[in-house]
């Protein structure tokens, strides 16, 4: 039997008396859009999940894409069809709330090195060969924003988001800490805390967080034995941790937060893309249902962000796989979208068009659409997008991404 | 305050420990880093002069693997390379492993934090192929040997090793005039500088951000740095066809101009090592990350004039803090970071090299490398070159002390065989510094492991 810390309390012990009590202070949001930015690690294959099977050259390039049908892509536009593991999403295209960018990419070129290509893409800032800037353009944006609280953004999961990193506050959690101790030990943590202040403030808030993102803080039974514990973190690398993390978030964003962050891991797919990318496809479609369905009335103020490194090479590469390219996609999803368009100047696959005769030329910054994105959410202005949020951006039109 | 030998063992070494005394005075605490290094010969890790030649190995079976491409020997080649790479990666878990046991098993304490906090302070890690598991062996030879030697001796080390060569992008780097940038720009190839190891040399090494450096002296000493290269398994290599012709001037003073070689970025080097700048820098850095966020003024002038006087002999400036009182002071100290909290844990439940037997390499990421991930610290993979933060208020978030807590209340169960009385382990972890409310908390507590998990999660624990 499990035993919620709340319902612990309520069995006699006095919540009067216990610090643990404490709510995390609710502040009044400095804007009411939520933004929810996903990035997609590892170099996401564009041309496999937002598919131009009307290219004459794809075939040549990739094989025959089967556009319709059972397990076949979804067409989206007699051009275009998405990737058949997001067959989930379907009705949220139907419904105008989730659109696709086509050939875009960060300013990286030529490496192509994971690491590189996420450093840049989450400093938002131009590929000069040095070390990007030591925040993140999602962290320089809320340094924009008077009046900022930490809980206004969370970065959440495992690992760092280097996109939130920086100088504006921002809370982070992982679903996966979750406390698991007993109600003894509760009590007793807290009160070993009691007396040092940065202590007892994170187990406070800690409590507070790992009660709210749906599983019990503690049970009767002493907390889950330690085995089952590593099984869960050993779980948790591979299995269902990706709709936790989105549950999370939604049930943040449904209270004062109104920016989240995260990953979705597994787009690197060398060898066996068929399978690896389903995985991954199916991954990202789960994360945006969780979002919809948890965020409830909140979604229609909502916008999702997904972007990758870089994209993949447009040639199958003799396993099955594909390697790191130039050129890719970018989702967007949401309530506040205007979607069920796919956006972007489609470049052409033919030999002359590809950049460096292997990659998807890309054919606009990546950067501009997150940044038009923040603009018409926020209303950030947009000397300070092209200078110190996005530095040597330029916005170019509007794309008209949002409603 | 002066030396008390808790403090000793908590703040500057490995913790305590049920099967060493902590040192007795500050000779046996100096001494700690100055004898001969016999944890790293009980618990070896891979020199990088031998690891280099994992990567040539890894490069010749990438390039099959890339040659047999849509070939029937494809599939053989995959494999051998992923077989190649899978035995580094275990090495790499391995060693993190020794690195444990070096701080429960040795009694070298200080040789141990002063290689954490150099190795910090030099960040270098492989950003892909097999040079990822690389991080122990560049820390074990270029960083270990050198942390009560010279300061200028350990950043000529650092600069040339490949490992930072490759994680600052040094070998992208072409002198846009050289040998070779000519005939790449010929063929109408990009070739230039890349500034990237020779601004963190100025930002993060010596200098300091708000050192007296330009953009300028950034241009100059990157040009300076063309020549340096990394090719497997030799190591370093100085490329004179990379080398940028002419003479480049950093800080006022001119280098090279003659035939290029390294001994122009050797002098360079041992100037920026000798910069009053660098100096103030380091003083600081170390009084913050070994005893507190704001140290006493009077602690970091005491360091950096000591660095002054010595040219930077870090023997000298380690003495220096010890010696000076403020580093005793009984102010809550700085929190423990990840990895010196999980090693100390376990060094106060005196765990040995048997506890790791049975434990997969899978299952020791479970255990240790991915909740000290959740605590805030990839091991070994810091966000960026300015290395882990060092304060206090970046490690104890709500999610930072719930991976602490949940890691102390299982981890350990797992791994030690027979855990110890609570009460009994209250008083080995925490000495006389034990505040009540611990004793009370490893007395009440419902099981063993729970008293454990909350005595090691206590602030008392926490905090040196």
């Amino acid at each position: 039997m499990t035993l919620s810390r709340r319902a612990f309390m309520a069995l006699g012990c006095s919540a009067a008396a216990s610090p643990l009590l404490t709510p995390v202070a609710l502040a009044s949001a400095p804007f009411d859009q939520r933004l929810v930015v996903i990035i997609l690690r590892g170099g996401m294959d564009g041309l496999g999940v937002v598919t131009p099977y009307g290219d004459p050259n794809l075939a040549t390039l990739r094989g025959p894409q089967r556009v319709g049908g059972r397990g076949g892509h979804l067409d989206l536009d007699g051009f275009y069809a998405m990737h058949p593991a997001m067959a989930p999403l379907w009705p949220m295209w139907k419904a105008g709330q989730l659109s696709f960018v086509q050939a875009v990419s960060t300013p990286y070129r030529d490496k192509r090195s994971h690491f590189d290509g996420q450093d840049i893409l989450e400093a938002g800032t131009q590929d000069e060969g040095g070390t990007p800037a030591r925040d993140g353009w999602l962290n320089r944006m809320l340094q924009t924003v008077p009046g900022l609280r930490a809980e206004t953004a969370y970065a959440i999961g495992q690992g760092e988001m280097y996109l939130l990193k920086g100088a504006a506050p921002v809370s982070n959690w992982s679903p996966e800490v979750d406390l698991s101790i007993s109600p003894q030990g509760l009590l007793l943590a807290d009160l070993i805390m009691h007396d040092d202040p940065m202590f007892r403030d994170a187990l406070a808030e800690a409590l507070e967080l790992a009660d709210g993102d749906g599983t019990a803080v503690s049970d009767m039974t002493g907390g889950e034995s330690p085995q089952g514990t590593m099984n869960a973190m050993q779980r948790a690398r591979g299995g269902k941790g990706h709709i936790k993390v989105a549950e999370f978030a939604a049930k943040r964003l449904r209270e004062d937060s109104r920016i989240a962050a995260f990953s979705i891991n597994g787009w690197d797919t060398h060898r066996g893309q068929t399978r690896g990318l389903e995985r991954a496809v199916g991954r990202l479609a789960d994360t945006l249902m969780t979002l919809r369905t948890t965020l409830k009335s909140e979604w229609k103020r909502t916008t999702v962000i997904a972007m990758t490194e870089f994209g993949r090479t447009v040639r199958s590469n003799g396993s099955d796989g594909t390697d790191h390219g130039t050129g890719g996609a970018m989702i967007l999803a949401g309530g506040a979208v205007k979607g069920g368009r796919v956006l972007g100047d489609w470049p052409g696959l033919s030999e002359a068009d590809l950049y460096a005769r292997r990659d998807l030329m890309p054919t606009r910054d990546v950067r501009a659409h997150a940044a038009w994105v923040i603009r018409g959410l926020f209303g950030t202005d947009r000397t300070a997008l092209e200078t110190s949020i996005f530095p040597g951006l330029d916005m170019g039109d509007d794309p008209g991404l949002l409603l | 305050m002066t030396f008390d030998p808790i403090t000793a063992a908590i703040r500057f070494g490995s913790g305590l420990s049920p099967r060493f005394a902590p040192p007795s005075d500050l000779d046996a605490l100096l001494d700690q880093a100055r004898r001969p290094d016999r944890a790293a010969e009980a618990f070896p890790i891979q020199p990088f002069e031998e690891f280099v030649h994992r990567m040539a190995e890894y490069r010749t079976l990438v390039k099959r693997r890339r040659d047999t491409r849509g070939t029937a020997d494809f599939e053989a080649a995959r494999k051998a390379a992923n077989v190649y790479n899978k035995a580094a990666r275990q090495d790499a878990v391995r060693w993190m492993g020794h690195a444990i046991l070096r701080r429960t098993r040795a009694d070298d304490g200080l040789r141990e934090r002063l290689t954490g906090f150099w190795a910090d302070h030099f960040t270098a890690f492989g950003k892909g192929g097999i040079a990822r598991w690389g991080g122990s062996s560049y820390v074990e030879t270029s960083i270990r040997p050198h942390v009560m030697g010279r300061f200028d001796d350990m950043l000529v080390e650092v600069i040339r090793a490949p490992l930072m060569l490759m994680y600052l992008d040094q070998d992208r780097s072409i002198g846009p005039n050289s040998q070779r940038g000519l005939k790449l720009r010929e063929r109408g190839k990009p070739a230039g500088l890349n500034e990237n190891l020779a601004r963190e040399v100025l930002e993060l090494h010596t200098l300091g951000v708000d050192g007296p450096y330009t953009q300028a002296d950034v241009t100059q000493l990157a040009e300076l740095f063309t020549g340096m290269d990394v090719q497997p398994p030799n190591g370093f290599n100085f490329r004179r066809n990379l080398a940028e012709p002419g003479a480049e001037t950093v800080l006022g003073r001119t280098y090279g101009g003659g035939q290029a070689t390294f001994a122009d970025v050797e002098a360079a080097l041992r100037d920026l090592a000798a910069h009053p700048a660098t100096a103030a820098h380091i003083a600081r850095k170390m009084a913050v990350h070994f005893v507190s966020d704001t140290p006493d003024p009077g602690l970091v002038q005491h360091l950096e004039a000591r660095f002054l006087a010595t040219d930077g002999d870090l023997g000298q400036v380690t003495q220096a803090l010890l010696e000076h009182p403020a580093a005793w002071s009984r102010d809550a100290g700085n929190v423990k970071q990840p990895f010196d909290f999980v090693a100390s844990a376990f060094r106060a439940l005196d765990l040995g090299p048997e506890a790791f037997d049975g434990i997969n390499e899978r299952q020791a990421l479970a255990l240790l490398h991915v909740p000290m991930s959740h605590m805030g610290q990839t091991w070994q993979r810091p966000a960026g070159p300015d290395g882990f933060p060092e304060e206090d208020s970046a490690w104890i978030t709500p999610q930072g002390l719930a991976a602490r807590l949940r890691w102390a209340v299982s981890t350990p169960a797992i791994l030690i065989k027979d855990l110890p009385d609570p009460r009994d382990f209250v008083e080995t972890a925490l000495g006389p510094r034990a505040p009540d409310a611990v004793r009370f908390a490893a007395r009440a507590s419902e099981s063993v492991r729970e008293g454990i998990g909350l005595i090691l999660t206590s602030p008392a624990f926490q905090r040196t």
